[in-house]
């Protein structure tokens, strides 16, 4: 039997074979790596989200910030940045800072069709590359299954077409998971993103698994759950034990639980803060927790 | 948009409450030197209600009407649209607002200011003056920019408590003109209640007051008689 890339990835993930294939990868320096199942294409685990934080508008004060942020972000060995139509200004902001720090090279270039019409897709897609100032976007997903049929046409028809490397799919807040589960069934998608955290762990059921098996990278969205989980413990102790998986912090205490999921390729923290880009990236390096450990933290989490 | 019956208020919270005021220092100083009119037809109005000619409740909506229609483009299209994707829609009600203050009050002729100040009236004045003179400074209070002052004729809430105390003070109750005023109430408030911002209350009890007023203006017996 031949298997091609993505078949051979996948089955290393799920059949427990893990121990035979480097779990992640990293340069000296740099954070950890992981593969992405359908190329074999190393991604650091720790990306950039951009809600609410890249959306600042026409503030020259607020964009040069977003751009230190970004060249913090490159600096510190991170490449994948994620956005959407349904942003505001993120997308306009995210290409100002591109321009300024000059690393349009350094980014993994991730984005979203976001609209209940099929035919404005291409469209929408086209004004949205302009806004990042971009040649093509590394990855493209369909926001939170928005008219997912006919923006799957059209992603799918970009990648074959040499546009577009990575076709994946959205959701967010624990939202449709049974239809985007059906999706990954009878799909050919290279990513899928979805919210998973300490405490919204539905998609370890299901989710994971089955992109495990399918070879579909993850993206985890809302990691912190916005700031939340960091101000619901941040006037908690962390365990003594944290310091033997690497978290000096409850920030890369939540972020080391979440990336060392094996399913999980990326998770995608969103900050305005250039020492938060550093603590998370930091979180992205040896020692991250063992299957054991992260039942631990669990434990603990639900005993605060 | 579809989806849209799919989030909670917070997740429609697109930007940090950092962002969103600092959105009105920014315009503010675009718009300087325009805050000292707009400031003047509020104290315009504010004497308007108390003496002038016959016609001044038509010339008091005209004026309502144009600074609905300023707000309309200079805060949600010129400014708030880049932070916010339904500001364009908050917009369209800004106009629809002003169109209706037009009609009603500046053509129509049905807001006036000729009976006696009733209870609900002096409220009315109340709150008017509440929107020029007080409302501006509950932000430099609670600690931020002074440049940062949301003015009434400039930003939408102390315009939008203005207009419902004038609203308030007329001779008559006109509810088509309460609709969309007491809307953005609720909808600043929750925008202001997912930021936490402290005075998130505050421009939902103005429009609930004025609601009970309102209401209370209307049940009364000599609501009929007063000012027609």
């Amino acid at each position: 039997m031949q298997l091609n890339r993505r078949q051979l990835f996948g089955l290393l993930a799920a059949g427990g074979l893990t121990a035979l294939a480097p779990r992640f990868g990293r340069a000296q320096g740099a954070p950890l790596t992981k593969r992405i199942p359908s190329s074999g294409e190393a991604l650091p685990i720790v990306g950039l989200g951009s809600w609410i934080t890249f959306n600042v508008g026409d503030d020259p004060e607020a964009r040069d910030s977003s751009a230190e942020v970004m060249q913090a972000f490159f600096d510190g060995g991170g490449r994948m940045i994620d956005s959407s139509p349904m942003y505001g200004s993120a997308q306009e902001v995210i290409g100002y800072c591109l321009r300024k720090t000059g690393t349009s090279a350094n980014v993994f270039a991730t984005d979203k069709v976001w609209t209940g019409n099929g035919g404005e897709g291409p469209g929408q897609i086209e004004r949205t590359r302009a806004l990042w100032g971009i040649d093509r976007f590394d990855l493209l997903q369909v926001h939170n299954l928005v008219a997912w049929e006919a923006h799957l046409d059209t992603l799918s028809a970009m990648k074959n077409d040499g546009k577009l490397r990575y076709v994946g799919i959205t959701t967010s807040h624990g939202r449709r998971h049974n239809e985007l589960e059906k999706i990954m069934h009878e799909h050919d998608l290279d990513f899928v993103q979805l919210t998973y955290n300490i405490v919204d762990r539905e998609v370890e059921d299901r989710l994971l698994p089955l992109a495990q098996e399918k070879g579909i990278a993850v993206i985890a969205n809302r990691p912190f759950r916005r700031k939340e989980l960091i101000h619901r413990f941040e006037d908690e102790k962390l365990p003594e034990w944290a310091d033997d998986i690497g978290a000096a912090s409850w920030a890369q205490f939540l972020l080391k639980f979440v990336i060392a999921h094996p399913a999980i390729t990326c998770a995608i923290p969103a900050t305005t803060r250039v020492d938060h880009v550093r603590e998370n990236l930091t979180s992205a390096r040896e020692p991250l927790p063992d299957e054991e450990m992260r039942r631990r933290m669990v434990a603990y989490i639900r005993e605060l | 948009m579809s989806e849209w019956w799919a989030y909670q208020p917070s997740d429609l919270l697109m930007f940090s409450p950092q962002t969103y005021y600092r959105l009105f220092e920014l315009y503010n100083t675009s718009l300087w030197p325009a805050q000292i009119l707009t400031l003047a037809a509020g104290v315009g109005i504010a004497a308007l209600t108390t003496r002038g000619p016959h016609w001044r409740g038509r010339l008091i909506a005209a004026v309502l009407a144009f600074i609905w229609l300023f707000v309309a483009w200079g805060y949600f299209i010129d400014r708030y649209a880049a932070i916010n994707l339904a500001a364009p829609y908050f917009a369209l009600g800004f106009v629809v607002q002003a169109i209706l203050l037009a009609v009603v009050g500046a053509i129509l002729g049905h807001i006036t200011f000729e009976g006696a100040k009733t209870l609900t009236g002096k409220v009315g004045v109340a709150l008017f003056l509440f929107a020029l003179v007080f409302q501006p400074l509950v932000g430099v209070l609670l600690g931020r920019e002074w440049f940062g002052l949301e003015l009434f004729g400039s930003a939408p809430d102390p315009t939008v408590v203005g207009t419902l105390g004038i609203l308030l003070a007329a001779d008559r109750i006109r509810w088509e003109l309460l609709v969309l005023p007491a809307l953005w109430c609720a909808i600043t408030g929750a925008t202001l209640w997912v930021m936490n911002s402290p005075e998130a209350l505050l421009m939902p009890l103005v429009g609930l007051l004025v609601l009970v007023f309102a209401a209370q203006r209307s049940l009364s017996p000599r609501h009929e008689y007063a000012g027609d």
